[in-house]
């Protein structure tokens, strides 16, 4: 069948709006069902109606409405296929009516469909869901992306990946776990789970900042789309405006995180021309807008770390004193070895590289720093620093051996072997 | 659980280097299989010379037949394997992120049978 201009209008509307209310729907659909994997399924059956039906008929005034509409009765084909017998019938006929009477209140007038995707990102976070499915499964059901791409961004097979989701929706139907927001006294221990899970797809989609893969790459610009929603449905809280803030300072630095030969930038060599102003603007203003709320926190903190390099790019100079301090808060908050490392290398610039060095040498007995390579980066330079160069050497094999972006492993080599001919 | 990182490579990029990109290349390498032995990781390793040296073997209803060359002529071709053991794949596949290999070429990610 040749589908012809209406059919390409057909799948450009159809885009669309899978791009503005795919989240959306998923959220309304399984608000009310809990079952996140029929709903998906249904929802795919109705895009795929649609794109046969709008080429003949038009595109609806409406393509939500439309699409709910067609996916409420795919549910219902689907429940009652499931369940025969009686004793089903009662719980069929009330799933009907109240998808029903949801969509129609939210169809009629194109009325805007209640936005219940914070329920469903607290449902995805819950502590009954296990932590490390919890950011993948907010990209699947808030996103619409496929198991084979948050498998790769999160080093996963695909088949694993898919097994984990299945799994977990599998929990949020089985267990009941509740699609609301909760409660002011669970909220912030609750939030944190949901920021947590965020900031996840922002790192691991932040991995390789040379963009050359795109599936990492798109990964971290939906995770800063997913905090900004949150900020926008929970503007009072102050860690998801610090998160934003975080992800947006990270981000406003990425283009100068490469150079023209596609080789890695410290942030202390990079051209601070290329950073993008309106973002550390946002950043800033989000920032300020969080500490009036008076309440401290990890993500704000973080926030204030990458604020402080902006001094720079107008001072000329980096504030040490004040970034050593924020690491202690986070220490304080955090005790993670990662935050001892940053403050360790904060340390050297105020107090000397022997300084830094002495505060690193209390983490060598951490079993989770053995493997991981800013540990041994930090240790390298600051051993080299103080002219120790047969340790530093050492040191830099091994950040350069747990390496795994070839970018980063070059800079490290230059930095070894600048240290073998000094 | 042990698996074994097979590395496909194209040795005609590595001649196409200059001695100091190769130089960096193995370097790399060897960082590698320090990190993986400094993790206890690390059961077995080797680098295989390419297969313009390789002999196939086949012996089709009693007979024979070695052939030059290797088994398929692809543009990347096993040149090195890793055997590690480490908790469960996952771990493996972190580990395969950080083989150089998998940066110029393909590294697959096999379980071992337990025996």
């Amino acid at each position: 069948m040749s589908l012809g201009e209406g059919g390409e209008q057909a799948r450009s509307t159809a885009d669309a709006v899978a791009r503005r209310s795919y989240g959306k729907l998923v959220a309304f659909l399984s608000a009310r069902t809990r079952d996140v994997a029929s709903v998906e399924d249904a929802l795919s059956e109705a895009f795929a109606a649609a794109l046969a039906d709008w080429p003949v008929n038009g595109c609806p005034a409406n393509p939500e409405g439309w699409l709910l509409t067609a996916a409420r009765r795919k549910l219902i084909d689907f429940a009652r296929r499931r369940r025969t017998g009686d004793l089903a019938s009662g719980e069929l006929q009330r799933l009907a009516e109240e998808l029903e009477t949801a969509t129609n209140a939210s169809t009629a007038n194109a009325v805007e469909i209640p936005d219940q995707r914070l329920a469903l990102m607290f449902a995805c976070a819950h502590p009954a869901i296990d932590a490390g499915v919890r950011a993948p499964l907010i990209l699947q059901t808030l996103l619409g992306l496929d198991a084979a791409m948050i498998a790769s961004a999160f080093l996963t097979s695909p088949a694993a990946m898919g097994q984990r989701l299945v799994r977990a929706k599998d929990k949020i139907r089985q267990a009941g776990i509740p699609f609301r927001i909760p409660e002011r006294e669970e909220l912030p221990g609750r939030l944190g789970a949901v920021l947590d899970a965020i900031y996840a797809a922002f790192s691991e989609g932040w991995v390789d900042s040379g963009g050359t893969d795109a599936a990492r790459r798109d990964l971290a610009e939906e995770a800063l789309f997913l905090g900004q929603l949150l900020a926008q449905l929970l503007p009072n809280e102050p860690e998801t405006l610090g998160l934003v803030a975080l992800m947006l300072h990270v981000e406003a630095r990425r283009p100068a995180r490469r150079n023209a030969l596609g080789d890695y930038v410290p942030l202390a060599e990079q051209n601070m021309g290329l950073w993008n102003l309106d973002m550390i603007c946002a950043g800033e203003l989000l920032l300020s807008r969080a500490s009036s709320l008076d309440s401290i926190g990890r993500y704000q903190l973080e926030g204030a770390l990458q604020s402080a390099h902006v001094h720079r790019r107008r001072t000329g100079q980096v504030n040490w004193t004040e970034i050593v301090q924020i690491y202690d808060v986070l220490m304080e908050l955090s005790g993670s070895p990662v935050v001892a490392i940053n403050r360790a290398l904060a340390l050297a610039e105020v107090a000397g590289a022997a300084a830094g060095l002495e505060s690193l040498e209390h983490l060598t007995g951490d079993p989770r720093l053995k493997e991981y390579q800013p540990f041994w980066a930090a240790r390298a330079e600051l051993l080299a620093r103080t002219g120790a160069s047969v340790s530093a050497h050492h040191a830099y094999e091994v950040a350069i051996g747990l390496e795994r972006d070839p970018a980063v492993r070059r800079f490290l080599q230059r930095r070894q072997s600048a240290l073998t001919h000094a | 659980m042990q698996y074994m990182l097979l590395l496909y490579t194209d040795h005609n990029a590595f001649l196409k280097m200059t001695p100091e990109q190769q130089g960096q290349g193995l370097a790399a390498y060897k960082s590698f299989m320090e990190a993986l032995t400094k993790s206890d990781a690390l059961k077995a390793s080797g680098r295989l010379q390419p297969t313009s040296t390789a002999t196939t073997v086949k012996v089709t209803n009693g007979k024979t037949q070695v052939l030059n060359g290797p088994y398929a002529e692809t543009k990347e071709q096993l040149g090195g394997y890793f055997l590690i053991d480490v908790p469960d794949l996952d771990s493996a596949l972190s580990w395969a992120a950080r083989c150089p290999a998998s940066g110029h070429g393909t590294v697959e990610v096999r379980p071992l049978w337990v025996m």
